[in-house]
């Protein structure tokens, strides 16, 4: 049953990440492709987490994979604001249709 | 468990082909500033070359200071190369123009020469090779830790760490007399970057802490610890974190001596007591160990924060 969960959360993991990059490749400007790529790292990589997780041995292991995604989603979401707000201060225009 | 050989099989020929191909653009790239992003991934995939290799010490070490801390070094050089970029340009440009046959061939050559040599050197390896494994195994109760990799790094082959030590200092020395006094940048005006250095930041310390500690029975050490605290560092500069002028001067240099000085002093007095350089007590090497590691991690993250600097630090106040 655990193996179950556990499997469903890391392939809706991957498919998260797959449209994330996906999203990197395809879409047309700066923002909407860190639109994208926060979504793999912050979405993605929980649902990861969260599968990895009710594999874990002990709490403590549990707790450190859900560290590392607290970590990631701090960083993730500073860096692509950091990003945007660069590209945006240089002139980097948002896309339009 | 079949399956899972052969898809483990398949993610290492993967990995193989991309860190080949990483490493190929890296070197072919025109833009620095997209090599030096190439550089970072060729860095993280190499951390997973060293899990996949089962020496988790190294991939620590590699993405710690391989892929981190060197990718924001080379960024902070870009950055003062930027005013020279533009003849460098030109005169790759013109060079190429002047690429004669013979000077296309020979390096071939001198390529394949070589591949052929090392190729010769690794099929002429005995297939099963021991080396040290054993002895370390044997005097693994002696040691004072239960991490090999710790126990040969600050133990039996202490002196390779104290000479790196000394290394990186020298480094250090040479980047200081080149570059001449840098400013501590202004005050960050910019909110989530002031909030993410104070989350993180301790965070940070308490990671280098636990590598520290860890170190002595699993993965970790000085040179991880000290790496982590060194991007502490690099954060609170970019953030304009402010450091008052008389810390700068004796206190700096304190903490970055303080590595080597310790390790040396250790070394002396057990050279004295002992008869052997670095040759522990049996019964104090724990302490001992952690002791010397704690000065060099403090030491290896202030020099690796100053090389990000690249100069010697002056205050913005004291003017």
């Amino acid at each position: 049953m655990i193996d179950f969960f556990s499997m469903l959360f890391l392939l809706a993991g991957a498919l998260f990440f797959l449209a994330g990059t996906v999203g990197l490749l395809r879409f047309p400007d700066l923002y909407t492709r860190l639109h994208a790529l926060t979504k793999a790292d912050n979405v993605g990589l929980g649902l990861m987490i969260t599968g990895l997780a009710l594999q874990a041995e002990s709490l403590s292991v549990a707790g450190k994979l859900v560290l590392i995604w607290g970590l990631v989603l701090l960083a993730g979401a500073s860096v692509a604001y950091l990003i945007a707000r660069g590209a945006l201060l240089r002139g980097v225009l948002p896309w339009k249709r | 468990m079949e399956a899972l050989d052969f898809a483990l099989g398949l993610f290492d020929i993967l990995l193989v082909f991309l860190v080949l191909s990483l490493a190929w653009l890296v070197m072919s790239s025109e833009d620095l500033f997209r090599a030096i992003v190439l550089f970072v991934a060729f860095g993280l995939l190499m951390a997973l070359v060293w899990v996949r290799l089962e020496a988790p010490d190294i991939a620590l070490a590699e993405a710690a200071i391989g892929a981190g801390l060197t990718g924001a070094l080379m960024m902070a050089a870009l950055d003062r190369l930027s005013s020279v970029k533009p003849i460098q340009k030109v005169a790759a440009s013109a060079q190429r123009k002047q690429l004669s046959l013979s000077s296309k061939v020979l390096p071939l050559i001198a390529l394949v020469l070589i591949v052929l040599g090392l190729g010769y050197a690794l099929l002429s390896l005995p297939e099963i090779a021991d080396g040290l494994t054993p002895n370390v195994k044997e005097n693994m109760a002696q040691s004072g830790v239960k991490n090999p990799v710790t126990a040969v790094l600050l133990n039996f082959r202490g002196y390779d760490t104290l000479l790196e030590m000394v290394v990186l200092l020298l480094a250090l020395l040479s980047v200081w007399s080149l570059g001449g006094e840098r400013k501590l940048s202004p005050r960050s005006t910019n909110p989530i970057l002031g909030s993410l250095c104070r989350v993180l930041v301790p965070v940070l310390i308490l990671v280098s802490c636990y590598l520290l500690w860890v170190g002595a029975d699993a993965p970790g050490g000085a040179f991880q610890a000290g790496s982590v605290l060194g991007a502490a560092g690099v954060l609170l500069l970019l953030s304009g974190w402010h450091v008052e002028q008389k810390y700068l001067l004796w206190p700096l240099r304190f903490i970055l001596i303080l590595g080597s000085g310790v390790f040396i002093i250790m070394a002396a007095v057990l050279l004295l007591i002992q008869g052997g350089l670095l040759t522990y007590p049996v019964a104090q090497a724990g302490w001992m160990i952690l002791l010397l590691e704690s000065a060099a991690t403090l030491s290896i993250g202030a020099t690796l924060a100053a090389l990000f600097l690249g100069g010697v630090p002056k205050s913005r106040v004291d003017q």
